[in-house]
């Protein structure tokens, strides 16, 4: 046990100056110093709880992927029926249970209904996006299939969490991240957030900006009633805008929508000393909006935005510019926030705050500041303990300790971890538990000379004896640690990281380290009696 | 140098003499525990019960005005909130618990935060928030389940580790004293309604593996003492193992808990929960190492040739061959 080879000092020595190493930018930058960008600068991140800043955590509806999908099949449906040739008449379409069926006038059209929709139900990758089948001879139902819901959901959130860090970043804020969690939810961590509000208020907003046309005939008696017309939809007006309160119905197919935008401005409309919010559209969506506008000049439309109509001018000529301008309701803030929505893309789904933990700067600081103290005033009383009660023992002990903070503080910036607040609290458990080894080993080695062994096999046996229980108590804390990393969450988390890379450490300063330096000491000295 | 002995050489304590009085006391308060957490409940913070905690400075008062500020939080109609101070006179924590009807909103906990902090911002302008946190109905309910799903995992994996590692009577010992110290810590959280949030899951884990520390370290002591004596009777042998790891045991919660007492006093008001269940867990899981642990081996049979290799079925099929049996 006592034995060690050069090779095996030289090795030790290594591995422990490079863990601790790994620590000094760290501590560096701690301190308040600035750390060369040209060194390698492996550092532990402060969690939020320490940093200051927001994490939230979003969720998609993903019901609403679902539903949004299914227009998006009718449409595409009545579009293909159209243009066969000759044309296929189609009525009674519904998408209600969540499937999409309609009627074909005549029984003859069902083959060749079939052969032009069988290709549209096809998904990439050979995914069976949809079924179709024929019910009463001549209905013919399409039920979107598991796969393709999946599909759906996970091609929005893949573009619902980048337009998240478009919005992010149109804040100014540094350094944000944003991860996509399980199937319908993004976490984002900004650190050193002012203002978690703006942020909050930036991402509820969907930004799905439509252009519908306004279903003239409609009779005020039944919008009041809430009962739309056969192909119309009910949208109320948006709160703050020129008929508050009252509701409009509009056609529901055959509008725009406003997701391919090159460009989004807040403004004031110089004639009526409105905040307005100009857009342009590319050149698809500006041809679109043009052939809208050509077709019905004179007809009035609703500009709605996330179900909300925020006005419903009038087509007075074709707009053909490719541009156009959104006004009612907006104050000089909130036409600001919709043109930064609008230029980072409408999100494919609504996102719902589902979590949301805050921490000032302030706060964390001082955080920071009394976990510090109470860590140093602890390890002061430890050490003291330590050398009243073990002596020359007590100050390997100490000094094991000393390179055991380094050492988890080293691996903890080499691996990139995060420490958070409860992680101070685990750096002061791990202190208290790192001298436990070292209590067990001293205790060891004054029984065994209590029994009369000399001071080389006492000290041999007690290093031998103590670490199988050292071993097997650390083994079954790691499994309480795992634990703890895989079900909880945050926080939380970062407590289990320092209890499991700290009972790495532990073992190995308390157990390797001070062996070395025992058995160094015994060599060199040959003592015939050990003070412990 | 004179060195500190804490725990005199050759203690001789019997401290499984009064087993069965200790015994009845551990189930008398596992069971009073888990009545307090059925009668009572837990007082669960914002993690597990939903709604929003919001933690505020008031930088231009000496006292936070506690009063005015329950009845203006509850004049919101989301229930009582809860208003405490908070680590200093002049800030305050405030929480307003979720109302059941908007339970299953994902979006209500955000909201009623955000009423929240602006109506008070706008009663007690200069007020600095210092933290804010909200949780829906939803990610609460995750939260207890992925709790109770931690605690069972962690105490059936470290009981099977010491059976595999030890034998099947010291991985049950073990387990019984981790559900003593787990249910003990939650009677006190009951009784005393202190916040129960996922700091103190982290805090129960933590006490799980220290307080099986203790237990590990005294069934090494007696699996090497069975191995040793053999015809020592095992109260008496348990006795000795108590004994010889008696200043161990001391010294370590001694260092424990001078590391966690700075932390306690001086530390972050926001870790004080889970500073306050890992200390009391110190002391309840070394007595139920010394008093649960060691006792329960007594009961379930553990017995000096636990450790003999047994002859397995391969044994005693080449034994008959060689006409030995």
């Amino acid at each position: 046990m006592l034995d060690f080879p050069l090779w095996k000092k030289i090795w030790l020595w290594v591995v422990t100056l490079l863990a601790v190493a790994a620590a000094i930018p760290s501590l560096y930058t701690a301190t308040g110093g600035e750390w060369p960008e040209t060194l390698p600068s492996p550092t532990v991140n402060l969690g939020l709880d320490l940093a200051g800043g927001s994490h939230l955590l979003l969720e998609a509806e993903s019901d609403e992927v679902a539903a949004q999908r299914l227009e998006n099949m009718e449409e595409a449906v009545r579009a293909a029926m159209r243009n066969a040739e000759p044309r296929i008449r189609i009525g009674d379409v519904s998408t209600a249970n969540g499937e999409l069926s309609f009627m074909l006038d005549s029984a003859a059209d069902i083959d060749r209904a079939r052969g032009i929709l069988e290709p549209m139900m096809q998904g990439q990758n050979l995914v069976r996006e949809w079924d179709l089948s024929v019910v009463d001879t001549q209905r013919m139902v399409l039920t979107p299939t598991q796969g393709g819901i999946e599909n759906a959901v996970n091609d929005a959130m893949e573009s619902a969490t980048e337009v998240v860090r478009r919005r992010i970043d149109e804040l100014g804020t540094r350094e944000p991240t944003i991860i996509r969690q399980g199937d319908t939810r993004i976490v984002v961590q900004v650190p050193g957030l002012e203002d978690p509000e703006a942020l909050k208020t930036l991402l509820g907003q969907t930004a799905q900006l439509e252009f519908k046309l306004v279903d003239e005939n409609a009779l005020i008696t039944n919008i009041q009633a809430g009962i739309a017309p056969p192909g119309s939809q009910i949208f109320p007006y948006a709160v703050g805008s020129d008929f508050e309160g009252q509701s409009v119905a509009v056609k529901r197919l055959g509008g725009i929508r406003g997701d391919s935008l090159t460009g989004a401005q807040s403004g004031i409309d110089p004639e009526t000393n409105e905040d307005v919010v100009n857009i342009q559209f590319d050149q698809q969506g500006g041809q679109k909006f043009a052939q809208l506008s050509t077709r019905n000049v004179g007809k009035q439309f609703a500009i709605i935005l996330d179900g909300e109509v925020l006005s419903t001018p009038v087509f007075r000529e074709p707009i053909l510019g490719g541009s156009a301008q959104i006004s009612g309701s907006f104050t000089a803030e909130s036409a600001n926030n919709l043109a930064i929505s609008l230029r980072s893309g409408a999100l494919p789904v609504p996102l719902t705050v589902i979590e949301e933990r805050t921490v000032s700067a302030e706060l964390g600081q001082d955080s920071i500041q009394r976990g510090l103290i109470a860590m140093l005033i602890g390890s002061l009383a430890v050490i003291a303990l330590m050398i009243a009660t073990y002596g020359r023992f007590g100050i390997y002990a100490t000094i094991a300790l000393f390179f055991n903070v380094l050492i988890l503080l080293g691996i903890m910036a080499g691996l990139n971890t995060t420490l958070t607040l409860p992680g101070i609290a685990g750096f002061v458990l791990t202190i208290g538990a790192a001298v436990d080894a070292n209590v067990l080993i001293n205790e060891r080695i004054r029984e065994e000379r209590k029994r009369g062994r000399r001071v080389i096999a006492a000290v041999e046996n007690g290093y031998k004896e103590a670490s199988r229980a050292i071993y097997d108590a650390n083994i079954t804390n790691f499994i309480a640690g795992v634990l703890l990393f895989l079900f909880g969450s945050g926080p939380v988390r970062g407590f289990a990281v320092v209890l499991i890379i700290g009972l790495f450490t532990s073992v190995f300063t308390a157990l390797t380290l001070t062996r070395m330096w025992v058995s160094g000491w015994l060599r060199a000295k040959r003592p015939s009696d050990i003070n412990v | 140098m004179k060195l500190l002995k804490l725990v005199p050489a050759d203690t001789n304590i019997k401290f499984l003499k009064l087993r069965v009085p200790f015994f009845i006391l551990s189930i008398v308060l596992i069971v009073g525990s888990w009545a307090a957490v059925l009668t009572q409940g837990l007082n669960y913070g914002v993690d597990f019960a939903g709604g929003q905690e919001v933690r505020l400075t008031f930088e231009q008062r000496d006292d936070a005005p506690v009063g005015e500020l329950r009845q203006l939080v509850g004049g919101l109609g989301y229930g009582t909130p809860v208003v405490q101070e908070f680590g200093a006179p002049n800030v305050v924590s405030i929480r307003v618990p979720l109302p059941e009807a908007v339970e299953e909103t994902p979006g209500a906990a955000t909201e009623i935060g955000n009423q929240v902090i602006s109506m008070i911002n706008e009663e007690y302008p200069g007020v600095r928030t210092d933290g804010n946190e909200t949780v829906s109905g939803k990610v609460a309910g995750e939260f207890r389940q992925d709790a109770v799903l931690a605690l069972a995992l962690a105490m059936l994996g470290v009981a099977m580790y010491i059976w595999i590692r030890f034998e099947w009577q010291f991985g049950a010992g073990a387990l019984f004293a981790l559900f003593h110290d787990v249910s003990v810590t939650l009677g006190i959280f009951a009784i005393f309604q202190l916040e129960f949030s996922l700091q103190i899951i982290a805090a129960i884990l933590a006490i799980i593996g220290y307080s099986l520390n203790d237990t590990i370290v005294v069934y090494d002591r007696i699996r090497e003492n069975l191995k040793k004596y053999r015809k020592m009777p095992l109260p008496e042998l348990l006795d000795l193992s108590v004994n010889e790891t008696l200043a161990r045991t001391v010294m370590t919660s001694l260092t424990l808990l001078v590391a966690l007492l700075p932390l306690l006093l001086f530390g972050p008001a926001s870790l004080f929960g889970l500073v306050l269940a890992i200390t009391a867990g110190l002391f309840i899981g070394t007595y139920s190492s010394v008093y649960l642990a060691a006792p329960m081996l007594i009961w379930l049979g553990v017995t000096s040739d636990s450790f003999v290799p047994k002859e397995t079925e391969a044994d005693l099929q080449e034994k008959k061959a060689r006409g030995q049996v």
